[in-house]
This record gives C-alpha cells, sequence and structure tokens, in this order.
C-alpha cells in the first residue's frame, strides 16, 4: 500500500491535469477549481480521450471564472420549434476543442446540432424544447473552460462577407473562362503558324465570344461599380482604365470577330479580369480577416454587467442593453462596464484607463465612474447616466471627429498614381489612333485595333496588384505575429512613421500592479503572505499570488472589504491589508509614499510592507531603443502625475515626455508634431488615448485596450510585449520598398512594351504574354515580403 | 476538323460541370471553416458527431 501510494505521489503531475499549467508540488493535480470541474466534467461525459486528442503544445484552456450572459434576445425560433443561437468562443486552439465542444453537447438532450466553426470562432446551436435551455447549454461550454460572447446583431448578414462572396464567385467565373478562351486561343495563334483556314478562326473566335462576354458582364461588375462612382465623384481611379480596356477589348474583338478578321483579344480582356480579381480577392481576405479578428478581440472584453431590477433582483445582461437610470452593481475587482454616478458604498477605482493616473481614485456616492475603470476595494451601486451629449465618452467622440479630418485627406499611394497614370494612358491611345487615320492614312477600323491593343498592353494589370498583393503578404505576415491591422492604407502611412508617441499606462507598462522587489523583505515572508493573499480576487492580492509562484492558500481567511484579509491563528490575528487595518502608524516607506502597498502584520512581530507599481512591459525599454536605432523619435505623453512619468521615462531612456496631458492637450501635442513636419504614430490603449489615436497619422493599441480605442486604432497587437510596435514599423517600410519597386517595374514594363504597341506590332498572343509575366513577377517580388526581412 | 465540332461542346460542357460543382460547394458553405474541417476528420472515430449540419 506504501508502494503503491509513493508511486502515486513521483505520478502525481507538476502541471495541472487540465490546463498545463505548473501546479505546487504534493498539492492538487489542479491549478484551480475551474480547471478540476472542467476535468471533472469532461470525465463524467466519458470524453477523456480529449486529452489524447489535443495539441501537446496548445495553449493552456483559459480557467477563468465564468460571467454569466444575458442569451434570452439571443435565441431564434424557427417554424419547426427548433431554437437557434449564435455566439463568440474563445480559448479554441485546435480540432480537439471543437470535437470536445460538439461531443459534450451532443450529450445534452434536445440538442439538433452544436457545431463550432474554428476559423471564424463561432458556435451555432440549435435545439429544441424550452428556449430557455440556452443558458444551461452555453454554461457546458464555459464549464470546458471556454469564454463565450454574445454575436453582434449583424450576425451573417455582413455587407464585408458578401461582397468577398461576390469576388469569390466572379473569380471562379473569371478563371474558368480565361483557360477555355485560353485553350482556343493557342489553337489560333497555332493556327497562324501553320495555316488554319478562315472558317475554323472564325468558329474559334465565336465560341471565344460566347464565353467572355457574358463572363466580362459578370466578372467586371465589381470594376465598373467602383469606376462609376469616382467618375461620378468627378475623379478616376485604377478602375477607370481597367473598365475602358476589357470593355474597348471585348468590343472590338466582337466587331473583329463578325467582320472575320485575324485577331480577337478576348483572352487578353478576360485573363485580365482574372488576375485583378485575384488580387482583389486576397485582398479583401486578408482584411476580413484581420478585422473579424479585432471584432473577437472587442466583444470577448465586452463583460456584461449586473442590473438590480426594480424587484431587487439581479439580472445580468449586455452593457448595451442597460438603460439609463437602471442600478448597476459592480463587485470589488469587477469592470465598470457602463457610465454612471455613484448612489451607494465607498471604493478605491483604477481609473487608469480612463485619466492614465496609476494611483487609485477614491469614490463616495456622488461621484462620476466611467466604463473600464476597475472597482478595486468595496461593491458599488451605480445609476447609470443618460447617454448623449455631456457624457465623456461623448467628448471623446467629438474630439475624435475633429482630429479624424485630417487623416481623411490622405491619398494612397495607388491612387495618386492612377491619377496621373489613367489621363497619359488615355492620351498615348487617342494620338496612336488619329496618328494612324490621319498620318499613315490606315483605315479607321485597323487604327481603332491599335489604339485597343495600346490599350490593353498599358490596362494596369501590374500595377493594379502591385499594392495589393504587398499588403496581402503583410497583414499575413503581421498576423502571425499577433497584429491585427485594420486599415487598408497604414501600411503606407506607417512606413513614413519617423516619431512614436506612447502612452504610459497599459501602454508601455502592463497597466495591473506587480510586486517591487524589496531587499529587506524575506522570501519567507512573501510566501506566507501569497497564501493568504491566494483567498482573493484584489488585483494587489493577485499580485502577490504572481510574485510567489503557485503555492497552497490557507484555509480560514476572511476578506474585509475595503480593508483586507484576516487570519486567525495559535499565536493570534494575522493581517494583510491596508495601512490602517494593520495598525501600521509612522513606517519607514523608503523614500516613495505614491505607490501601492499593502501590510502584512503578524503577532509579535514588525509589520512588513509589500509595495506595488505598473511594471513596464518585459521589452518596453528594448523596443525604445529599437525604435531609436530605426530613426524614430520617442515621446511619452500621460494623463499620469510627473514623478511617476519621469521615472518611467528615464528607465526606458525615452527624453521627451509630458505627465498630466488630458485628452485635449494629446491632440495639441500631435498636431503641433504634424505641423513641424514629423510623422507620428501614436500607441495608446485608454478611452482618453482616442482622440490622439485618430489624431495621429496612423495608430496602434495593444488588444487589451478599452473598445474606442481599439476602433480607433489602425493596428491592434496582441499579448504582453511591445515588439510587435518594432515588427510593425519594419514590415511597412519592407512593404513600402517592395511596392515602390512593383510600381517601378509596371512602369518600365509599360514604357517598353507601349512603343511596340503603337507601332502596331503587338499580337494578341504578344499582349497575353506580356501581361501574365509581368503579373506574375509583381506576385513573386511581393512574397519576397514573406521569407523573413526584405 | 469535323470532330472539332462536338468536342469543345462537351469539354465546355465539362468545364461548366466543374464550375457549378464549385458554386454548389460554395453556397452549401464548404469553404466557411477550412481550420476546422482540416482537424475535424481526425476525431471522426469511434464515437458518433453530433447529427449533420442541417442544409440550409
Amino acid at each position: 500500500m506504501s508502494a503503491l501510494l509513493l508511486h502515486d505521489a513521483e505520478a502525481a503531475p507538476a502541471t495541472c491535469k487540465h490546463c498545463g499549467q505548473p501546479v505546487a508540488a504534493g498539492g492538487d493535480a489542479f491549478c484551480c477549481a475551474g480547471c478540476s470541474g472542467a476535468y471533472a466534467l469532461i470525465h463524467e461525459l466519458g470524453l477523456d480521450s480529449y486529452y489524447a486528442r489535443r495539441d501537446a503544445d496548445a495553449g493552456p484552456v483559459t480557467s477563468e471564472a465564468a460571467l454569466a450572459l444575458d442569451l434570452t434576445d439571443q435565441v431564434e425560433t424557427g417554424e419547426d420549434g427548433v431554437h437557434c443561437l449564435r455566439l463568440r468562443v474563445d480559448g479554441l486552439t485546435c480540432g480537439a476543442c471543437v470535437w470536445l465542444i460538439e461531443a459534450a453537447l451532443a450529450r445534452r438532450p434536445g440538442v439538433v446540432e452544436g457545431r463550432v466553426n474554428l476559423t471564424s470562432r463561432r458556435l451555432t446551436l440549435r435545439w429544441r424544447g424550452p428556449a430557455e435551455a440556452a443558458g444551461a447549454l452555453a454554461g457546458v461550454v464555459q464549464r470546458l473552460g471556454y469564454r463565450l460572447a454574445q454575436m453582434d446583431a449583424t450576425g451573417d448578414k455582413d455587407p464585408a462577407r458578401a461582397a468577398e462572396k461576390e469576388l469569390l464567385l466572379c473569380m471562379a467565373v473569371a478563371g474558368f473562362a480565361a483557360m477555355n478562351i485560353m485553350l482556343l486561343s493557342v489553337s489560333v495563334w497555332s493556327g497562324h503558324a501553320q495555316g488554319m483556314g478562315w472558317a475554323t478562326r472564325d468558329f474559334m473566335h465565336w465560341l471565344s465570344a460566347l464565353i467572355a462576354l457574358p463572363t466580362v458582364a459578370y466578372c467586371g461588375r465589381p470594376f465598373f461599380r467602383s469606376a462609376r462612382a469616382a467618375l461620378r465623384a468627378g475623379g478616376t481611379n485604377m478602375d477607370v482604365p481597367i473598365s475602358l480596356g476589357v470593355t474597348l477589348a471585348s468590343g472590338i474583338s466582337l466587331w473583329e470577330t463578325v467582320n472575320s478578321g485575324p485577331h480577337a483579344y478576348f483572352d487578353g480582356a478576360v485573363m485580365l479580369l482574372f488576375f485583378l480579381l485575384i488580387g482583389r480577392y486576397l485582398d479583401s481576405r486578408a482584411r476580413g480577416r484581420a478585422r473579424s479578428a479585432a471584432e473577437h478581440l472587442l466583444a470577448l472584453g465586452r463583460a456584461p454587467v449586473t442590473v438590480l431590477g426594480e424587484d431587487g433582483v439581479a439580472h445580468v445582461v449586455a452593457p448595451a442593453s442597460v438603460k439609463p437610470g437602471a442600478t448597476v452593481l459592480v463587485a470589488a475587482g469587477e469592470r465598470v462596464g457602463i457610465d454612471g454616478t455613484v448612489t451607494n458604498g465607498a471604493s478605491d477605482l483604477d481609473a487608469s484607463v480612463v485619466t492614465g493616473e496609476t494611483r487609485p481614485q477614491p469614490v463616495a456616492p456622488g461621484a462620476a465612474v466611467f466604463a473600464g475603470m476597475v472597482n478595486l476595494t468595496s461593491p458599488l451601486r451605480i445609476a447609470v447616466t443618460a447617454s448623449g451629449q455631456g457624457t465623456l465618452l461623448a467628448e471623446m467622440v467629438r474630439l475624435m471627429e475633429a482630429s479624424e479630418q485630417g487623416r481623411a485627406r490622405f491619398v494612397a499611394l495607388a491612387d495618386r498614381v492612377a491619377r496621373r497614370y489613367t489621363p497619359v494612358v488615355h492620351t498615348l491611345a487617342l494620338g496612336t489612333f488619329l496618328a494612324w487615320v490621319f498620318g499613315a492614312g490606315l483605315a479607321w477600323q485597323p487604327a481603332l485595333l491599335i489604339a485597343v491593343a495600346v490599350l490593353i498592353i498599358t490596362c494596369p494589370c501590374a500595377l493594379a496588384l502591385a499594392v495589393p498583393a504587398v499588403q496581402v503578404v503583410a497583414s499575413g505576415r503581421l498576423m502571425q505575429g499577433g497584429v491585427l491591422l485594420k486599415s487598408a492604407t497604414a501600411l503606407e502611412r506607417l512606413a513614413a512613421v519617423d516619431t512614436v508617441v506612447f502612452d504610459k499606462t497599459g501602454t508601455l507598462t502592463l497597466g495591473r500592479p506587480e510586486l517591487i522587489p524589496d531587499a529587506r523583505r524575506s522570501a519567507e515572508d512573501l510566501a506566507f503572505a501569497a497564501t493568504l493573499a491566494r483567498n482573493s480576487r484584489h488585483p494587489l492580492s493577485r499580485a502577490l499570488d504572481r510574485a510567489a509562484g503557485p503555492g497552497m492558500p490557507a484555509a480560514g481567511v476572511r476578506e474585509l472589504p475595503g480593508r483586507g484579509l484576516e487570519l486567525d491563528t495559535a499565536e493570534g490575528t494575522v493581517r494583510l491589508g491596508s495601512r490602517s487595518f494593520c495598525g501600521v502608524v509612522d513606517a519607514d516607506t523608503g523614500g516613495d509614499s505614491t505607490a501601492l502597498e499593502l501590510w502584512l502584520s503578524r503577532p509579535g512581530r514588525a509589520p512588513v510592507r509589500f509595495a506595488f507599481a505598473d511594471a513596464a512591459r518585459r521589452d518596453a525599454a528594448e523596443t525604445v531603443a529599437g525604435l531609436a536605432a530605426r530613426g524614430c523619435r520617442v515621446e511619452l505623453l500621460s494623463g499620469d502625475r510627473a514623478e511617476v512619468v519621469e521615472d518611467l521615462a528615464r528607465r526606458l531612456g525615452i527624453a521627451v515626455w509630458r505627465a498630466g496631458v488630458d485628452p485635449a492637450g494629446k491632440c495639441a501635442r500631435l498636431a503641433e508634431l504634424r505641423a513641424e513636419g514629423r510623422r507620428v504614430l501614436m500607441v495608446g490603449d485608454g478611452l482618453n488615448d482616442a482622440p490622439a489615436l485618430s489624431a495621429a497619422d496612423v495608430s496602434a493599441s495593444p488588444a487589451t485596450a478599452t473598445d474606442i480605442a481599439q476602433t480607433s486604432a489602425d493596428a491592434v497587437f496582441q499579448g504582453d510585449r511591445l515588439a510587435p510596435v518594432l515588427e510593425l514599423i519594419d514590415t511597412a517600410r519592407g512593404a513600402g520598398r517592395l511596392v515602390r519597386q512593383n510600381l517601378l517595374f509596371s512602369l518600365l514594363y509599360n514604357l517598353c512594351a507601349v512603343p511596340l504597341a503603337m507601332l502596331g506590332h503587338v499580337t494578341p498572343l504578344l499582349a497575353a504574354v506580356a501581361m501574365s509575366s509581368s503579373s506574375l513577377v509583381v506576385m513573386a517580388n511581393a512574397l519576397r515580403l514573406s521569407r523573413g526581412r526584405p | 476538323m469535323t470532330s472539332l465540332l462536338f468536342l469543345i461542346p462537351i469539354a465546355l460542357f465539362l468545364g461548366l460541370l466543374a464550375l457549378a460543382g464549385f458554386f454548389w460547394s460554395l453556397r452549401n458553405g464548404q469553404y466557411e471553416d477550412m481550420d476546422g474541417s482540416a482537424t475535424r476528420f481526425l476525431h471522426d472515430d469511434d464515437r458518433p458527431l453530433p447529427a449533420a449540419p442541417s442544409a440550409r
């Protein structure tokens, strides 16, 4: 028996059986109650093979306490009595997660279908029976350790998705047509060399026309629409010469076919459409994926809030459905989900997201609180203020609208090129036609054929692919590094950046307190304090726990809201908490009185102080140095107090910093920098950064940022590191280089081919070869970006 | 050369068939979850998966 026990102890894993995170030696097999529950549920359902099926290197399953969801208004009921619910799922790592969720749901009575989409991270649930089962079914998934969030109202009817599907259909049709016409064209071309009879050739041309004309009408729509919109607005874009080239080429080829002419450009016209549609589709897909990933992050960040109904019963609802005047409960450690006024309770709030200030702000009834603040010490009741003008959010939106107008003037490089290129090409074609008719005395039909050849040869196939091809590769590379690029022109704007402005709290720092190492404190003190702290979800307690590493919680600990933790031991009462709670009167705090602190008092011993600070991200100093090495000037703009900002700036090596700056002040500083001719990248995360983010030339924010900051940022980066900012600039600069190379190549190619076309030496064969080879060169050049540093 | 008169229509018909197949698969949602489908079959053995998705 003892041998068996010994064996068991040895075999006890040093990692949690469910999530794989390290646990205390000799302790439980699980790191937390959430994991233990999930393991028990999986075991109970007979799905143990999940652990064998999942990827060994899959990230840990999240075990955060599940938040209740308000699902009642999300359930759709079909005519056949089957209810349908769509939800976002977070924490999916591989196919095993999909299998686990689907298999667990299939074991529930009444479930018709539970299907997880691993790509879009969505769960579609269909079941018979009461609609109220929604909560229970969602609970199954939550107990497995996955987080769920509600879908937005738009659901499947997203216009961007519909446009993408249309492009894919157009691409498929164009591909089919291009290949079949090419098959016919190859025989026509070889027929030219071997003396094919005119009847056979015309037959081939008629067949080509039969395929090409409907294809052009169907697949050209995206281009025709855009060209028409541009012309109506009095401008021109890349789609104008494309539409004109394709239409003219098809028209003149039909004319040739009717008149039994030797040359038809059906293959060129359709191939052009096919290549362009490939570029368009890839571009839209890359952007669509980044956008949906960003939306996914936002939806998960929107935690439901607890509303106290008139009957005194608490309901959990989505923040958007809370009505002004309602009373909301905010527990200690919870994030405030709405703007409002405190009606009951007194607590400390971490307002760093809103103001940039790291020191907790005491609040009492009557104080205004804003969404994003974290309630630190004791529960609060908040009356939701009327939305609209006068709220902080409305003020931010007003500032943002004012500052965004500057950015709207930015014109993408490709459009600038198109603006100059289009008139030149059209003049050339017209000149060629006139020169042949009046100069060389040619009949108007052959002259028009030559002019059309000029248009086809100069049709900006490579030019139109030059930018999207690079953009697709660049955004793919950034996405692998955890950076989501939301705006189409962000890369171009990023490439020109020479100044980077950082916000402090939550951007350069992690935005959560970390224990400051102190030589006067022994490791034993820390380990003991951590056994108490593990019983609490207070941010400072959790920081203590993180600093001490995995361990056992002490039993019998009482939490006194707003004061601290208490434990009765044989020697007397041990306390961990605020200065007054621990009875510390005047202690030496080592010179800084501003930091967050906890005290540990034990009977018969001197109290021990634990000081906390919002630590800088691990690679913040390296990133700042890396930016300087890339020739960027780094500035720090913070709403926090001067001494904190100065200290951080000194440690990270940032020479220029400003403290106590309000949102309008940040915008003003950015305007100042731009007036100096600098191109500014703003990196920020808070509500107070949102106007500055839209005022800068280009902006980025961490995935932990507030809704409004993420919405106004051009790029969102995930993870605890700041290195993605460097990656963003590097990739953008590499992409800028490749785009310029591509444009240069396309122009060079046109420079060589146009004289040939103007002289009438270009046949459909030559046009097809020139067009496809230039497109392939441009694509291949773009692919270089995916392989390491360009 | 007369063989072309029926060979080319046959070729076009087969091509159209493939195109129709692609359209069908796109409408049917076969491309909705490329990552999931890639791993789904690995787990599709002894234990039955939930009922197949109802046709939409």
